[in-house]
């Protein structure tokens, strides 16, 4: 109880002085404002730094990777010469398998010199380096199309190549007449002819798709490799992880957050929840290798595997944040639905809940996205290294069948010597941001668009 | 507030609906509530003052064992709802709130559509068979919550966007739904205009006549105007409970007169 009256009695204390005018600041008001802007002036500084650091990132990634993007082609008019391919004439599919593509080599070095022919290039060039600007994929990719259309052997078809990596580095200035000078791969004479051909139109830069969709590559071939199989490989990854993180870490959290009673077992729960969040993913990989590929014998560098060792390591970020959104529903909608009679399931399940939904969306986006640029534990249960060359058929061979992810995927190139790798690993890792900066878009926006509807 | 009309209160004599008899509630090892002995009855609006923390909404919430979301909190002592325990083991508290319905202090809306706020209840206790009847419940149950003209032509907008009062009535026709037989009320008017506050004591007396209403309030003014009955809580005790127009004109313990008059609190 307050009573006005009470104060005490006796000369009513002076208020004190604060400087003379308003109009003049005091020493200690001058002080104030300049460590106000001091500290201002750090915050726009650390601000400008962080911004230049992200420029320098970006425009890095964005100079080195956009090359992968782009690949040299050599157009061939070749003919599929029968006495080479079809020795019997009665296009028996055994019989046109039986030939290796070292069998199919004679072809591309008569394509090479029919092209210089035909354009009137003037080069020195045995048949066999004329074909050495072209890629090593080349006789593979002639012998799947004959394969695949044994009727065609005996005609002329037209061919788009793969040029060599050390020609497509030239044409993308990487490589250079100086820098070759002790390259047994690749000489000045073919250098000449690639820039006749490429005057030509023969030979030219186009956007490549494949870089977009095929596998990977053995390391004689960088200009063949590409990310698709492995960005297969992260897709079933990340099915695996959300088949079984989000219904576990969801139900986990609930039943913490809405059901468990206080005590010290939860306690401890709890605890190591918020501990797990922060073990190092390697950590994750190894037991990974120990538990699911040693003592499960579940095959090795299978997504399946990675999927259940990422689950291990998205799990707690996923409790975390949906016990957080859980903790957000206002206490008065769960009094609301138990005051009209509800359970208290039914007032989880019927409000808290869906009020709940997309911050547990949020949070399980974030967690798949920090899942897919994880490369630790893979490297501990084998899914880096060249390993799939062709993409899985059916679902159980995308779970199963070895595959690598993208981020190994980029580990592995980065590693290889061929600069042209380098390259791609560049590439890669533009695909793989912008796979995480859509994802994490797609998580801001589902949280601005559900915010806070009570 | 016309003090003349509080004698005039005509008290009937109802039967005992909800009665209390030695009920102690602790939260952790303070002592919230503190034998106290009190009788409800039905078809009557009974009051439950006292200044803040005297114990009046946990004695209130335990009416419908609201309580035991709280884990710290123990009750002791016999409730009993027409006779039978509630605090019986055998009693599921889910069924007993289908029965002892609550409207609260804050206005709290399911962000749902203004038809799914009252056809909740009905709902998840299986009160309609089909839509139609469902549609005559919340029809029924927002005209006794005294917003139906108002929200009749948008049922489907959120029940969120309405003005706190509506809102509060809203909360008051939901909890109507699932046709209680007793409806707790804590702080119902404390958020809300003194405009909305007389609909909602209007309504509070219209609703006397199908229910024992039990309600807490700040307001001395408030449980003279709708009330029948009135209990004055005082540091977990019970100081006093009798007719309204007897406590408020002639309270026979000396903290109920202080208190209202105007002295402690």
């Amino acid at each position: 109880m307050t009573d006005l009256s009470q104060s005490p009695a006796g000369a009513a204390p002076q208020p004190r002085k604060h400087g003379g005018s308003l109009l003049e600041k005091t020493p200690r008001t001058k002080k104030r404002n300049a460590s106000e802007a001091r500290f201002k002036a750090y915050g726009i500084a650390a601000i400008t730094a962080g911004l230049i650091m992200l420029l320098i990132l970006v425009t890095t990634i964005v100079g080195k990777g956009t090359g992968a993007f782009q690949q040299t082609f050599v157009t061939l008019k070749v003919e599929l010469l029968e006495e080479k391919l079809d020795k019997k004439g009665n296009r028996d599919i055994e019989d046109i398998k039986k030939v290796t593509t070292f069998g199919y080599a004679p072809i591309i070095k008569a394509a090479m010199e029919a092209a210089v022919a035909e354009y009137g290039i003037e080069t020195s060039l045995k048949p066999k380096e004329l074909a050495g600007i072209l890629s090593k994929d080349v006789a593979a990719q002639l012998r799947d199309y004959v394969i695949a259309n044994p009727d065609q052997i005996g005609q002329t078809v037209e061919f788009r190549f793969l040029a060599s990596g050390r020609v497509d580095g030239y044409m993308k200035g990487r490589v250079s007449r100086d820098s070759i000078e002790n390259d047994k791969n690749i000489s000045p004479a073919q250098l000449d002819l690639v820039d006749a051909l490429a005057a030509a139109g023969v030979l030219e830069k186009t956007f490549n798709l494949d870089f977009i969709t095929g596998a990977d590559a053995s390391d004689a071939r960088p200009e063949a490799a590409g990310i698709g199989v492995s960005m297969l490989g992260s897709l079933f990854m990340m099915l695996v992880v959300l088949a079984l993180a989000l219904p576990i870490g969801v139900a986990a959290s609930i039943y913490l957050e809405e059901f468990a009673p206080q005590n010290w077992l939860t306690d401890l729960i709890e605890v190591n929840i918020s501990n797990l969040a922060a073990v190092p993913s390697i950590v994750f990989g190894i037991l990974g290798l120990a538990v699911f590929i040693n003592y499960m014998h579940l095959p090795t560098s299978a997504p399946l595997v990675g999927g259940l060792v990422l689950t291990l390591m998205t799990l707690p970020t996923i409790i975390i944040s949906t016990r957080a959104s859980l903790k957000s529903v206002p206490p008065s909608i769960r009094d609301a639905a138990l005051g009209v009679g509800a359970s208290k399931m039914q007032a989880v399940f019927h409000h808290v809940l869906p009020l709940a939904a997309p911050g547990i969306l949020t949070g399980t986006i974030i967690g798949l996205a920090q899942a897919l640029g994880e490369t630790a534990p893979l490297l501990l249960i084998g899914m880096v290294g060249f390993i799939a060359s062709n993409a899985p058929e059916t679902l159980a061979d995308g779970l199963l069948a070895p595959n690598s992810a993208m981020p190994a995927q980029i580990y592995e190139w980065a590693k290889r010597a061929d600069p042209a790798f380098y390259e791609r690993a560049w590439g890669g890792i533009i695909i793989l941001l912008i796979f995480l900066v859509t994802m994490n878009t797609l998580a801001v926006i589902l949280r601005r668009r559900f915010e806070r509807r009570w | 507030m016309n003090d003349m009309t509080l004698m005039d209160k005509t008290v009937d004599t109802q039967k005992i609906k909800i009665a209390a008899k030695d009920v102690n509630v602790y939260y952790g090892d303070s002592h919230a509530i503190k034998d106290v002995n009190v009788e409800i009855e039905d078809k009557t609006v009974t009051a439950f003052i006292g200044p803040s923390g005297c114990g009046k909404s946990t004695f209130l919430r335990c009416l419908n064992r609201m309580n035991d979301t709280i884990d710290i909190c123990r009750v002791k002592g016999d409730i009993l709802l027409d006779g039978e325990d509630i605090y019986d083991k055998r009693v599921d508290p889910v069924q007993l709130r289908a029965k002892v319905g609550m409207v609260f202090q804050k206005p709290n809306p399911f962000p749902k559509s203004i038809y799914d706020n009252v056809a909740y209840g009905p709902r998840i206790h299986g009160l309609a068979k089909n839509k139609a009847e469902l549609d005559e419940i919340v029809e029924k149950s927002l005209r006794r919550g005294a917003i139906w003209n108002e929200v009749k032509d948008r049922l489907d907008a959120p029940g969120t966007g309405l003005s706190g009062g509506q809102q509060q009535r809203l909360c008051i026709a939901r909890a109507v739904a699932t046709e209680p037989e007793v409806l707790l009320m804590d702080e119902p008017c404390s958020a809300l205009d003194p405009i909305a506050t007389a609909q909602v004591e209007e309504l509070i007396d219209e609703l006397r006549a199908s229910y024992s209403v039990v309600i807490v309030t700040h307001s001395m003014q408030q449980a003279a105007r709708v009330s029948q009955k009135t209990a004055f809580f005082h540091l977990g005790n019970l100081v006093e409970f009798g007719p309204t127009g007897q406590i408020f004109t002639n309270p026979e313990d000396s903290r109920t007169e202080s208190y209202i008059t105007g002295r402690i609190g």
